[in-house]
């Protein structure tokens, strides 16, 4: 191809555009509503995932033994646990420890009372866990050990951690897949529209002898285009907004500040700006390709 | 058994003879245009719009083709540019075999056609010199070439002061030969004209006729489908005259054949 032939053919790309402003702008008005809906959802699940992900690091079982078990059997069950899938990191927390911590969350300086530790024989392990769903066979397991004595667990925040993880994905995944459909369905009658008004330029073109590539690549390029821009509007709002919207949810709601914990802009779009763009273009594309196949058959 | 196998000789025999034929044909067409040979089309509707045509048209033919409406002249045009296929019989125009061609070489082939039409067909929102250009461009004629072989061919029409006038803003006569201009701006060895004066008066349709002779003497075929009867009669052209999907007559400085 030659490049005036790649300039005059952008040209008439654009001159599309403009000729059907009406239903360019609807496309465009539907893409970008698609992609906001999508950049929107995916800051938001990314956030989330990212705060259960946090919180799931935070779930753990504790394990507190038999006071006559000595000490080398509470390592030989530590190694044993250490080797369990679910098991991501398993912590010592020896009686001494465990009267500190004690004291520094609960007493402060009142603790100075205290000449013996009132927590012997409280050893313990912290278990973390690498998947929250495992949680109730692993302690099943633990509570089988004849050496445990009580098994401590958060037992409603890992289920609902769980459920909630996975109810966001699927709601995320139908509204953006119903998103998309509307979106090809526009592009795809914009371009209907703009192929009716030049029926008769592109039956001239064939005539003087134009190949199919010739006649398509307008009506292409103005998907593109159109799908370009229907990216590159919401991804435009939701980098401005993004950093209000975390200021304004933080100062609003200031005791929750420890739990949430927002992820930068720059991490969200290094996902969002290549998929955002890359659907975009990928609706444009194939709302003008396809159409155009179907309705020149050239 | 005997006579079965003589039978089957001779259908064979037969079927050399008739290849033999075609060779000889496919040789003596490269001076011919335009080769039909027995070629039918029929519509999915109603009786054969064009009914076993055979014609030649030589390399440097001014051709009329004329007949009222329904008598199958603008189907004879769009099996000549390949936009229908024959139903029967075989099609060659500028040594393609448009039975057989492929979808991706017709555009190559309709590069060799400059078209006319009787509604002109210009693109009402370019200017004169835009349309003539649509015709470079799709064929990719470099940019250079293009600004020198525009404004010569819209010199050559009686234009070369109206470049930048919009179709509307001109009358029946120069909007031809805008069309014409188009036609010819990629020097095309065949001229299809569909009804070319249908729509303009005597006088510009004298003017748009001579043009055509004009360009008919520096050697491009002719093929002009009209039915203005005065003009037919006074060039004292070569006339084929169809009726019903039929030729009925076929003469060298023929006249319009009246129906009566």
């Amino acid at each position: 191809m030659r490049i005036s032939t790649l300039f005059y053919t952008i040209r008439q790309g654009f001159r599309n555009i403009f000729r059907n402003k009406m239903y360019s702008l609807a496309s465009v008005a539907t893409i970008t509503a698609c992609l906001f809906l999508f950049g929107v959802i995916y800051a938001i699940v990314m956030n989330l995932q990212n705060m259960v992900h946090t919180a799931e690091e935070g779930v753990s079982v504790t394990v507190f033994f038999q006071e006559d078990t000595s000490e080398e059997r509470i390592k030989e069950i530590g190694d044993l646990l250490v080797k369990r899938v679910e098991v991501s990191k398993v912590v010592y927390v020896s009686a001494d420890e465990a009267w500190e911590s004690f004291k520094e969350d609960y007493l402060g300086e009142y603790a100075d009372g205290f000449t013996e530790n009132p927590l012997e024989g409280s050893q313990n392990y912290e278990i973390y866990l690498s998947d929250v769903s495992m949680q109730n066979s692993l302690v099943t397991y633990l509570q089988s050990i004849p050496e445990v004595r009580k098994v401590n667990q958060s037992q409603v925040t890992a289920d609902t951690l769980t459920g909630l993880n996975s109810l966001i994905g699927y709601i995320s995944v139908g509204i953006v897949v119903i998103l998309l459909g509307v979106s090809i369905f526009l592009i795809s009658n914009t371009v209907t529209i703009g192929i009716n008004v030049r029926r008769e330029e592109i039956t001239i073109m064939k005539y003087i002898g134009a190949t199919d590539f010739f006649v398509r690549s307008p009506f292409v390029i103005e998907g593109i285009i159109i799908g370009l821009v229907g990216a590159a509007i919401p991804l435009g709002i939701i980098y401005f907004v993004y950093n209000n919207v975390v200021d304004y949810v933080l100062n609003r709601f200031s005791i929750l500040t420890s739990l949430l914990d927002f992820l930068p802009v720059s991490v969200i779009f290094d996902t969002l700006l290549p998929v955002s763009l890359g659907i975009g273009v990928g609706i444009g594309f194939i709302g003008s390709f396809v159409t155009v196949r179907k309705h020149l058959r050239v | 058994m005997k006579v079965i196998v003589a039978e089957e000789f001779f259908v064979t025999e037969e079927k050399k003879e008739v290849k033999k034929k075609r060779k000889k044909k496919k040789v003596s067409s490269e001076s011919d245009i335009i080769v039909l040979d027995h070629v039918s089309k029929s519509y999915e509707s109603g009786s054969p719009a064009l009914d076993d045509i055979s014609l030649r048209i030589k390399k440097g033919e001014f051709v009329f083709i004329v007949g009222d409406s329904g008598s199958g002249k603008s189907t004879m045009i769009k099996l000549l540019l390949r936009e229908l296929k024959a139903t029967e019989g075989n099609i060659r125009v500028l040594g393609y075999d448009l039975n057989r061609i492929r979808h991706r070489k017709i555009p190559q082939f309709r590069r060799n056609i400059g078209i006319v039409f009787q509604d002109f067909r210009l693109l009402k929102d370019r200017n004169v010199y835009e349309n003539v250009a649509f015709a470079q461009r799709i064929v990719q004629t470099p940019t250079k070439l293009m600004k020198k072989n525009v404004p010569a061919v819209l010199a050559s029409v009686g234009l070369a002061g109206k470049y930048k006038a919009k179709p509307k803003q001109l009358s029946g006569g120069e909007q031809q030969r805008v069309a014409l201009a188009r036609a010819l701006v990629n020097e095309p060895t065949l001229l299809l004209c569909d009804e070319p004066t249908g729509n303009l008066d005597p006088k510009n349709s004298w003017e748009i006729m001579n043009m055509l002779d004009e360009i008919n003497k520096s050697g491009t075929t002719i093929l002009v489908v009209t039915h203005n009867k005065e003009i037919v009669n006074e060039m004292k052209k070569r006339v084929i005259t169809l009726k019903k999907g039929v030729i009925i007559s076929d003469e060298e400085e023929g006249a319009y054949i009246d129906e009566d």
